[in-house]
């Protein structure tokens, strides 16, 4: 299958990463070689067999439903870029937020 | 005397206990060991003050008479993708722009706790996804080892600058993490041992994800027995990593110097490639050898669907990819390239902050799971997949381990390959199939091709099976004593070139 620029757009847009218009036909080339080679696994026979989910051949384990860490919101600001910072703020629990843009008119 | 960053680990750990040096002595060295290699580019962030004050409190830990074991006093390297608290971590890419986690992933906590000394954090493709190192944003890795006419060659990747570091003698020991081949393959091209655990064995909380059902850590070393040594303090059952195999961490060394006599090894006759070099023919075949004179039995087995790991691989693991790589949007932490509304800040900043292999692999990894493709490429793949562990269970009903090259090439000059992705992924074609079924898989150092560099042997062993995979990977090492030096080459090649 040959991606056209069309199919890249759409999906650097579903993958929220912006590709420069001139740069759309180079990686339409590539992609569309990726694609091709990969497509040799229609050869496979495939027919009844379950896809794999896990490579570890184990039960999924189960753990008790009860709060293990918490309190850390200035840990978890730390790294944001310009956030509004938790009022009082030494305890790490009175809040705190990421910023974006604004998203509600 | 050997140099002190040139020394084992098992020799530097007998040193320490004997009180022939201090690991501040040790720890010295390696630091200045680093400060002129820097040239090879191996490190992203060198941490000396942290070095220096884990190496006093070993020193303090030992004259009390408690040292922890050992792994105790030893400088290590570790792959910018473990996170590590107060210092910052990268991945190899500009989206983690200033990124510093609050917390310490386990397996380098695991070190930490057996008294390693972190020296610092290596070099990578960018998020593990490159076979060259050559996609990281903080530039190309030299591999210590140079080319015809001193050529500088790339180390290999993922885990290129922790396989760079250890070959160039600026540490004994480091680690990397390994998807599809990225410790061995790295290994193989840098003449050094790399390895990589049965998927479980360690765990992965803390590892910046890149394909979660593949990634696992392991060590780079300079001998099969550092390799025991250091996976011993890396692995072990987290209840933070749900993929964690609960079960005891084995003796690694147990089977070290034990010999193959009995040993029955696979040779798949499917790993034998249209266009494969010679050499690599040859000291593959020189391998079946020396574990046949040390009285190993090699037998003939077929993994029928070997020649679709690859692409499966590379529809899986971009699928992963995608996934796992939706987190950076400029919100949480590293860049922020600013938009006028969200989808456009989103947008711009991954636009920005992903280097052009990590694009590609993203949107194929979009491509695949979206609406109308999921079932022709996702699901196949995943079918597929079974097939290939299948192929691998049923060969293990008659043999120990199997033993194959680890890389169709030696070293190749950075820059090559670099215009053609698809020629680039051929690079892990020996070492995909165990990641794909989640195997322990090992490269040794054996021999070196005509331009006088390294090649590697490839062993994969049953799950949970990496005592049985050092016991055979010691025997061939014994065999070949591959004991070249980058920059010391002989002028006639030596093993499996001749």
């Amino acid at each position: 299958m040959s991606l056209d620029k069309d199919t890249i757009r759409k999906i650097a847009f579903l993958a929220r990463i912006r590709v420069p218009e001139d740069a759309l036909d180079g990686l339409a080339g590539e992609l569309s070689d990726i694609i091709g080679w990969v497509e040799q696994l229609n050869e496979v026979d495939t027919e009844g067999v379950e896809p794999m989910t896990s490579v570890a051949d184990m039960d999924w384990p189960r753990r008790d439903d009860e709060i293990t860490d918490g309190g850390r919101a200035q840990d978890i600001l730390a790294n944001a870029t310009d956030p509004e910072p938790a009022p009082g703020g030494e305890d790490g629990n009175g809040g705190g937020f990421f910023t974006v843009p604004k998203v509600v008119e | 005397m050997t140099a002190f960053p040139e020394l084992s680990i098992a020799a530097a750990g007998k040193g320490l206990e004997a009180g022939d040096f201090t690991a501040e002595e040790l720890t010295r060295a390696c630091i200045e060991a680093l400060e002129s290699g820097r040239d090879l580019n191996a490190f992203i962030t060198e941490t000396p003050d942290i070095a220096l004050d884990r190496a006093k409190a070993s020193d303090a830990r030992r004259a009390d008479g408690r040292a922890a074991g050992p792994m105790d006093g030893i400088p290590i390297a570790i792959k910018d993708l473990f996170c590590t608290e107060g210092v910052l971590t990268t991945a190899g890419s500009h989206i983690l722009d200033g990124f510093t986690p609050a917390y310490e992933s386990t397996v380098s906590a695991n070190l930490k706790d057996s008294g390693a000394v972190m020296l610092g954090k290596t070099n990578l493709d960018e998020f593990a996804m490159g076979s060259a190192n050559v996609t990281s944003y903080y530039g190309p890795v030299k591999n210590p080892w140079k080319g015809p006419g001193g050529k500088d060659l790339v180390p290999g990747g993922s885990s290129g600058g922790s396989a760079a570091a250890v070959a160039g003698g600026l540490c004994p020991g480091a680690i990397g993490t390994d998807t599809g081949g990225s410790i061995r393959q790295p290994a193989s091209f840098c003449g050094i041992v790399g390895m990589k655990p049965t998927y479980g064995r360690c765990s992965r909380w803390g590892i910046v994800a890149f394909a979660s059902s593949l990634d696992q850590a392991g060590p780079l070393t300079r001998t099969v027995e550092d390799a025991a040594i250091m996976l011993g303090a890396m692995a072990g059952h987290d209840a933070k990593d749900s993929t964690s195999a609960p079960i005891d961490v084995a003796d690694f060394s147990a089977g070290l110097g034990e010999g193959v006599k009995g040993m029955k090894v696979g040779i798949p006759k499917e790993y034998t490639l249209d266009g494969m070099p010679a050499e690599v023919e040859a000291l593959w075949r020189q391998g079946m050898d020396w574990l046949k004179g040390q009285g190993a039995e090699c037998i003939d087995v077929s993994l029928p669907h070997t020649k679709y790991a690859l692409p499966a691989y590379y529809i899986v693991a971009p699928a992963e990819a995608s996934s796992n790589l939706a987190r950076y949007d400029g919100v949480r932490y590293g860049l922020r390239v600013e938009g006028s509304t969200l989808d456009d800040m989103y947008e711009a900043t991954r636009g920005e902050g992903f280097g052009d292999e990590v694009r590609r692999r993203v949107l194929i990894g979009t491509y695949v799971l979206s609406a109308g493709y999921y079932d022709a490429y996702y699901r196949q793949a995943q079918k597929v997949r079974t097939l290939i562990a299948r192929d691998f269970t049923e060969a293990f009903e008659q043999v120990d381990v199997l033993l194959t090259p680890t890389a169709p090439s030696a070293a190749f000059a950075i820059g090559e390959k670099m215009d053609d992705p698809v020629a680039m992924y051929l690079n892990d074609v020996f070492t995909v199939p165990a990641s794909m079924a989640g195997l322990p898989a090992i490269s040794v150092p054996a021999g070196l091709d005509g331009d006088g560099l390294p090649l590697g042997l490839h062993l994969i062993a049953k799950p949970f099976d990496e005592v049985t995979l050092f016991r055979a990977a010691s025997a061939l090492e014994q065999a070949a004593g591959f004991d070249a030096k980058p920059g010391a080459r002989p002028s006639t090649p030596q093993g499996g070139a001749s």
